[in-house]
């Protein structure tokens, strides 16, 4: 069991690590953090619809709500809505409603609100399907593994409109880049991610894997490819690291894994090379130095 | 290259009726100009006189309220890597984890089409263009570590490696030091020399003259727009700037200091 806890941490990670370094260099983090919150209504209407938590239906119900939601911040925006409010106003909202219509259906779905917000990560491994006569490999691990090669491919395929979009928008769109296309692909990425992680680490631990392992590459590496990498790779550390403290502290394993991700961007803030406090600390004494 | 159209009269860029608004005013009004091929053009005028708008516009960036723009005869869409584009600096994060030859590189994805990676070749054409700006040696640096003319000098960098016939630069020469200063000058003129078109956004009138065949003046509306010596004069300047323009006369030659 603990083998495939930490699968599909790894896989949140991964997915998570990726996406996670173009919102962080697009300044978006805080999208991302909005598109977690309100895929809820997405999740509880497409669970409605479909009646069972087995469905591929979740995922798509929660996609389409990520959209909506992007779009929408995007709407208030382009009105004159200062850019943080618009942000704050749709995700609550949609949040908000979410959190009414899993009350309102409490008796009919067994939709734990708890587990929705915090993942269940450690019991992933009870709730196994059977795809192209596998059996045993757990429902998470399939769904997070299908979202792992969507990214693999969109992302693969245009990395380069992707890193311009992410560098310098006004100079892709003048080369014919589709730009809102890109973001919406982005977008959309990150909705499915949030969903399909939102089961094993919950709605709102997914966003420190989207957010804090890539902040983290960001203050390690000047190259975009090196920062994904180490994005996914320390993902990856906090899944197998979080899962091991949480067993040893008997401790919640998502929460846990966030909590080293957490540690792992103050060591990196500490001791970075290029942005680091110490190497500050230590060029600075060193001006005083010869100042003296 | 660019034979077809060196040969015939197609004007690099027709600008016709151009208005702009962000809001409902519009921040730049009933613009029309006709640009000719083989100058290297300055555009001057007022802080939010609407230049920065122009350029974009003009580019697709930002919709129109009305106007027509055609470049070398046809609409920008088909004629985009006829067009290179050097934004002002400002406009992009310099924190952003890449080197000077990565940035370079950029100006050949509108060539790759929506597949194609870069490879060798954008690497060689890149590494060419950081020549020509005397910053080969700087290829492999961290873009934040370069100095604001060394930024710009990348920047236009990108914009050679696009290979272009039409170049819009904005503000190239905003915070540059003097050496910069010099390598961009003599690579428009080289950029002239080879039969380009070349339109700068210009702050430092004092220079004008030296710089630049042709002149537009603008102030939401045009102001005036020819030869530099028959546009760049005191009482147009005067028109355009309105009070905020100090004139100085210094040894028979008039020095015009914009007094922002
Ligand atoms: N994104 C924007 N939204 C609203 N107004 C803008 C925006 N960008 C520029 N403006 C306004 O449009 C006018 C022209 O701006 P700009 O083209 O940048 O001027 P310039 O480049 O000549 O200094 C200014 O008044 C400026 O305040
Ligand atoms: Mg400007």
């Amino acid at each position: 069991m603990e083998f495939w806890i930490i699968v599909t941490g790894a896989l949140v990670a991964t997915a998570c690590g990726i996406l996670g370094c173009f919102l962080v260099l697009r300044r978006m983090s805080l999208i991302g953090d909005a598109i977690s919150h309100s895929v809820l209504p997405g999740i509880v209407i497409a669970f409605m619809m479909s009646g069972s938590r087995d469905s591929l239906a979740m995922l798509l119900g929660a996609s389409v709500l990520g959209l909506v939601t992007v779009f929408l911040i995007q709407l208030f925006q382009q009105s004159g809505v200062q850019a943080d409010a618009s942000i704050g106003v749709v995700f609550t909202a949609l949040f908000a409603v979410g959190v009414v219509l899993v009350s309102l259906n409490a008796r009919q779905v067994d939709l734990d609100l708890d587990c929705v917000l915090f993942g269940e990560i450690a019991y992933v491994h009870w709730n196994t399907m059977s795809v192209f006569g596998i059996d045993g490999v757990p429902k998470a691990v399939w769904i997070l593994g299908i979202t792992l090669l969507a990214i693999f491919l969109v992302i693969g395929l245009f990395y380069k409109q992707f890193k311009l979009c992410a560098f310098d928008p006004a100079m892709a769109l003048a080369c014919g880049i589709p730009v809102a296309l890109f973001h919406y692909l982005l977008m959309g990425l990150v909705s499915m991610t949030t969903v399909a992680s939102f089961e094993s680490v919950g709605a709102i631990l997914v966003v420190g894997m989207l957010i804090v392992p890539a902040a983290t590459a960001y203050l390690l590496t000047e190259r975009l490819s090196i920062m994904i990498l180490y994005s996914v790779l320390i993902g990856i550390t906090c899944a197998v690291l979080g899962y091991y403290a949480a067993a040893w502290l008997d401790a919640s394993i998502a929460g846990m894994m966030v909590t080293v991700a957490g540690l792992l961007f103050v060591v990196a803030l500490i001791f970075s090379p290029s942005h680091g406090l110490l190497m500050r600390w230590v060029k600075r004494r060193r001006l005083v130095g010869v100042e003296a | 290259m660019n034979q077809r159209n060196r040969g015939s009269e197609v004007s690099p860029l027709t600008v016709e009726g151009l208005t702009v608004a962000y809001q409902k005013k519009p921040v730049l009004r009933n613009v029309s100009f006709e640009v000719p091929e083989g100058k290297l053009i300055g555009i001057i005028g007022p802080n939010g006189a609407g230049k920065s708008t122009m350029i974009k516009a003009i580019l697709g960036l930002l919709p129109r309220v009305s106007g027509e723009t055609e470049i070398y005869g046809r609409p920008y869409k088909e004629m985009r890597r006829k067009v290179g584009y050097v934004p002002q600096r400002e406009s992009v994060d310099w924190d952003f984890p890449t080197n000077a030859l990565d940035v370079v590189m950029m100006g050949r994805y509108g060539h790759l089409g929506w597949f194609k990676r870069p490879g060798a070749k954008e690497r060689e054409i890149a590494m060419d263009c950081l020549r020509k700006v005397g910053m080969a040696d700087y290829a492999h640096r961290q873009i934040s570590q370069l100095s604001g003319g060394q930024q710009q000098r990348v920047f236009l960098a990108r914009a050679l490696a696009q290979n272009a016939d039409l170049y819009f630069m904005d503000e190239p020469f905003v915070g540059v030091d003097a050496m910069t200063e010099r390598a961009i000058i003599t690579l428009l003129n080289e950029l002239k020399a080879q039969g380009k078109t070349v339109l700068v956004v210009h702050h430092d009138l004092a220079t004008v003259k030296e710089y630049f065949d042709w002149v537009m003046l603008l102030n939401v509306e045009m102001v005036a727009y020819g030869p530099t010596e028959d546009v760049f004069t005191k009482s147009l300047l005067h028109q355009t700037y309105g009070g905020r323009l100090a004139v100085f006369d210094h040894e028979d030659e008039a020095i015009l200091v914009d007094s922002r």
